[in-house]
């Protein structure tokens, strides 16, 4: 008898069931399939309107360049997860690196006398260390996960408590204030009137979409996450693939991380703290998988804005501060729920 | 007629999995030109050697060596790739990417800037599923197909990265009649243009119709090799099997007369599938489902197990009519099930031989809930023994097994609630031909103790123990044939010929 769990999805993808069936159906289900992609759109239309109706603000140049550019960060996070998830791993400590990376520069670069600043190097080397130290983390991660055959999810969530530990360490809990010029520059700086992290976001979510959808190496990472044994036998390095992705995802971390403390002028010990619970659900709310092998970038960049203009339609209709948390939360599950009915396939 | 070194070899190599011994000092030769069969039981280790052969898998010991030269190294695909193809046994397709993306994975066609161009992809996918008259839209997830049109696809694939040598592990084992004839003739094509092969199979009569030489595996040795020609069937079932053949006999004696009902379909449709399906099956009976795959067989045998929901008429089981579309309600009502697709509604390659095979009856093992592993290990080993599943013990995770042996497991988790009603969908795909007689014969003694049986299947082995044979043509029954049909008379039912018209 077959599996219960199995028959029962035959049953409810197939109801009308019948190969001969199928034929007729594959038009309208193509169209389907391009349109998931496009799925939270229409919320986000939604969202627009009465994010409108609510405040006059809402729509205005300034503040919608302001969302991006406070999502600007944690996309960028969610762009590094997307490679990974699609591989079918995961990548938690990235939310710690986050914080390490640029720690580690003011740490190293801050001069002696603020905080806990070491002074050892000029302003200068601030943005190679922070991200050599994302290479660093992405190495060590690969070494356990592919090299040793380790469980991604524990192996991160163990490098998450030790990274997180290490900023702590080296910062004695305090923040590090007087950061050097150059790392300020991409946090702060306009280019053609937008904020520097914005055009840098959008370009990197641009570069993804199109390596993603349009390169051998792309592609290769679905084949891998959709069946790793297949992908072999299709001459595909495998290994070699995964060790880009797992690296890549934590140097974009630690660049995720430079623009945060650029913006904020500042490493808070905490920094990053909690971030990897909406990265996920801004992926999987776009439409990646976490069984891996599917997903699009265009869909996940959606996914973090419509929780971003969620957040900010709510700020915007004056919901107490405090009361932030708990409706972010709240506003995730809801979006799941959302993107679950207007995206019509069981999320994995 | 061999010159020059063998296209491929393989000397003196042996791999192990833990205890078990898949390879001992395995050697095979395969020379310029030919179209070398490879046989020999389920656990042989065909498959072992076919990984070793196209660099998934290192040997523990011994070398492979490839025109002469010694094999590249493992990491080194693409080398491996130019020297040889191969369609595994164990489904290579991506179900998540489309069915173009599948046939050119890692060879996408690009565009002048350097990115994929989709529309040549995509043109070239269509033109190539064409040449072998596989109707499916390239462009929906490999997912959605057949488990025959996934089949082609492998096949396709396998075939046109234009190598000189070919692996086709159990091409033939999801085909039906028409399709094995389509690949043949393309077979012929490439033996033509001076391709090697190696091919393997458990239907003997294909070894006979295309291959030139054989080589005999049994218990992970090489047995011997010889031109077809040379070795006459029952000498070949004796070099697999070690033992002199002894062919199956005995003739069933048939349900008695006044056994009751323990399946009924009235007047049973489903749009695009069959239409307006009718029959019924006594205790005790075997009946043929007998078709081509998309015949509407498959679907009909699906409808009863409660995969898929008739939109017309009645099926009843034993009495009361079943809740439509319900798996648990089939089960419930004492329906035993294989399915046709093993991979995907089979097993679960991860959990143990025990867990699978007892997947459908929790609450034989234990109380409340509770499973006793004890007693679970128990049934399995049982299991093990009756059906001869070769592996070290219960606790092997069933993607340890060989494929034949997959199955087994499949056909022991169909029994294990004494079933009532038994639905096989090609229960021997797959299977060596000791086994398979030894599996029908345990068919047969389930039919004997009360059950009633629905094979469907397009396996004349199969469909021969049935006490009637439905042919089903187009989604309707068109004939009834009782036992003692001749083999052209049911082949040319199948494909819509009436004989006697
Ligand atoms: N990954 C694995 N782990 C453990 N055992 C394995 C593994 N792969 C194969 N084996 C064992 O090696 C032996 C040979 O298996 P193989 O798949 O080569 O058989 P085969 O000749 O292809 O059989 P079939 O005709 O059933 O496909 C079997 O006993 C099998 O259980
Ligand atoms: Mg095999």
């Amino acid at each position: 008898m077959a599996e219960s769990r199995t028959a029962t999805e035959v049953t409810a993808n197939d109801p009308a069931g019948g190969g001969a069936v199928r034929r007729a159906g594959s038009g309208r289900r193509i169209a389907y399939a391009r349109l998931r992609d496009l799925a939270l759109i229409p919320a986000i239309i939604v969202i627009a309107i009465v994010g409108q109706l609510v405040s006059p603000v809402f729509l205005r140049g300034d503040n919608l360049i302001n969302v991006l550019q406070t999502m600007s960060e944690i996309a960028i996070l969610v762009l590094a997860q997307t490679l990974v998830l699609i591989v079918k791993k995961m990548d938690l400590s990235l939310e710690s690196t986050v914080g390490l990376a640029p720690g580690v520069a003011a740490w190293l670069t801050v001069p002696v006398g603020t905080g806990h600043g070491l002074g050892l190097l000029p302003g200068g080397w601030s943005v190679p260390i922070a991200l050599a130290v994302g290479v660093l983390v992405g190495v060590v991660n690969a070494l356990f996960i592919i090299r040793f055959g380790l469980n991604g999810f524990i192996v991160t969530l163990g490098m998450l408590i030790v990274l997180r530990g290490i900023l702590t360490g080296i910062s004695g809990g305090q923040t590090f204030f007087r950061l050097p010029a150059s790392m300020l520059y991409l946090g702060t700086e306009q280019w053609l009137g937008m904020p520097a992290s914005v055009w840098l976001c959008l370009l990197l979510f641009a570069v993804g979409i199109v390596v993603l959808g349009f390169t051998s190496f792309g592609r290769s990472l679905y084949a891998i996450g959709g069946n790793v044994d297949a992908a072999k036998a299709a001459g595909i390095r495998t290994d070699r693939v995964l060790w880009i992705v797992i690296v890549t995802a934590s140097v974009l971390a630690a660049l995720s991380g430079l623009l945060l403390s650029g913006r904020l002028a500042s490493v808070a010990s905490a920094q990053g703290n909690g971030y990897i619970f909406t990265v996920f659900a801004a992926a999987v709310i776009g439409g990646i998988s976490l069984n891996g092998g599917k997903g699009t970038m265009f869909g996940a960049f959606t996914g973090i804005l419509l929780l971003f203009m969620i957040q900010n339609v709510l700020t915007l209709a004056g919901v107490p501060a405090q009361w932030i948390g708990a409706l972010n939360g709240a506003i995730i599950l809801i979006a799941l729920a959302l993107s679950r009915v207007t995206g019509g396939k069981v999320q994995d | 007629m061999v010159v020059g070194p063998p296209v491929a070899e393989a000397t003196g190599v042996t791999k192990r999995f833990g205890s078990t011994v898949a390879l001992r000092e395995a050697a095979i030769s395969i020379g310029q030109g030919q179209t070398h069969a490879l046989v020999g039981r389920n656990g042989a280790g065909k498959s072992t050697l076919v990984s070793i052969l196209t660099g998934l898998q290192a040997p523990d010991e011994g070398a492979v060596s490839f025109g002469g030269e010694p094999a590249p190294r493992l990491a080194d695909r693409d080398a491996w790739r130019q020297r040889v193809a191969c369609v595994y046994q164990k489904s290579t397709i991506i179900p998540e990417l489309t069915v173009a993306e599948n046939l050119f994975l890692n060879r996408h066609e690009h565009g002048r800037n350097g990115l994929i161009s989709w529309r040549t992809v995509r043109r070239k996918a269509r033109e190539l599923l064409d040449t072998w008259s596989v109707d499916v839209d390239v462009r929906v997830p490999a997912g959605e197909l057949d488990v025959e049109q996934r089949q082609f696809v492998e096949i396709a694939r396998a075939l046109s990265f234009g190598a000189r040598f070919i692996i086709l592990d159990e091409p033939t084992a999801q085909l039906d009649g028409a399709a094995i004839s389509r690949l043949f003739t393309r077979i012929k094509d490439l033996q033509q243009q001076g391709v090697t092969l190696l091919f393997i199979s458990h239907h003997l009569q294909e070894i006979y119709e295309i291959c030139d030489t054989v080589t005999v595996f049994r218990d992970a040795r090489h047995i011997l090799t010889s031109p077809v020609g040379e070795l006459p069937r029952a000498e070949l079932v004796a070099a697999m099997t070690g033992e002199a053949a002894a062919e199956a006999g005995g003739a069933r004696r048939g349900p008695p007369a006044e056994a009751a009902n323990v399946l009924e379909l009235t007047g049973a449709s489903l749009r695009g599938a069959y239409d307006d399906v009718s029959f019924r099956v006594r205790a005790g009976e075997i009946v043929g489902l007998a078709g081509a795959a998309s015949s509407g067989r498959i679907e009909i045998a699906e409808t009863v197990v409660g995969l898929r929901a008739a939109t017309d008429g009645t099926v009843e089981v034993a009495g009361p009519q079943l809740r439509p579309g319900s798996v648990p309600a089939a089960l419930k009502a004492g329906v035993g099930f294989v399915p046709q697709d093993r991979h995907q509604q089979g097993y679960v390659a991860q959990m143990s031989i025990a867990d699978n095979g007892t997947l459908t009856i929790p609450d034989q093992l234990g109380r409340a809930g509770f499973i006793d592993g004890r007693r679970r290990d128990e049934f399995a080993r049982s299991m093990i023994g009756k059906l001869a599943i070769k592996t070290p013990g219960p606790e092997l995770p069933v993607s340890g097994l060989s494929g034949g042996n997959q199955q087994k497991v499949v056909m022991a988790r169909a029994l294990a609630n004494d079933p009532k009603v038994l639905v096989l969908i090609n229960p021997t795909a797959g299977i060596d031909v000791r086994s398979k007689e030894f599996l029908l014969g345990k068919v047969e003694e389930i039919a004997e103790s009360g059950a009633g049986v629905l094979i469907a299947s397009d396996e004349l082995d199969d469909l021969r123990l049935c006490d009637r044979v439905l042919v089903v043509f187009q989604g309707r029954v068109v004939a009834e044939i009782p036992r003692g049909w001749h083999d052209h008379q049911l082949v040319a039912s199948m494909e819509g010929v009436d004989l006697d018209g």
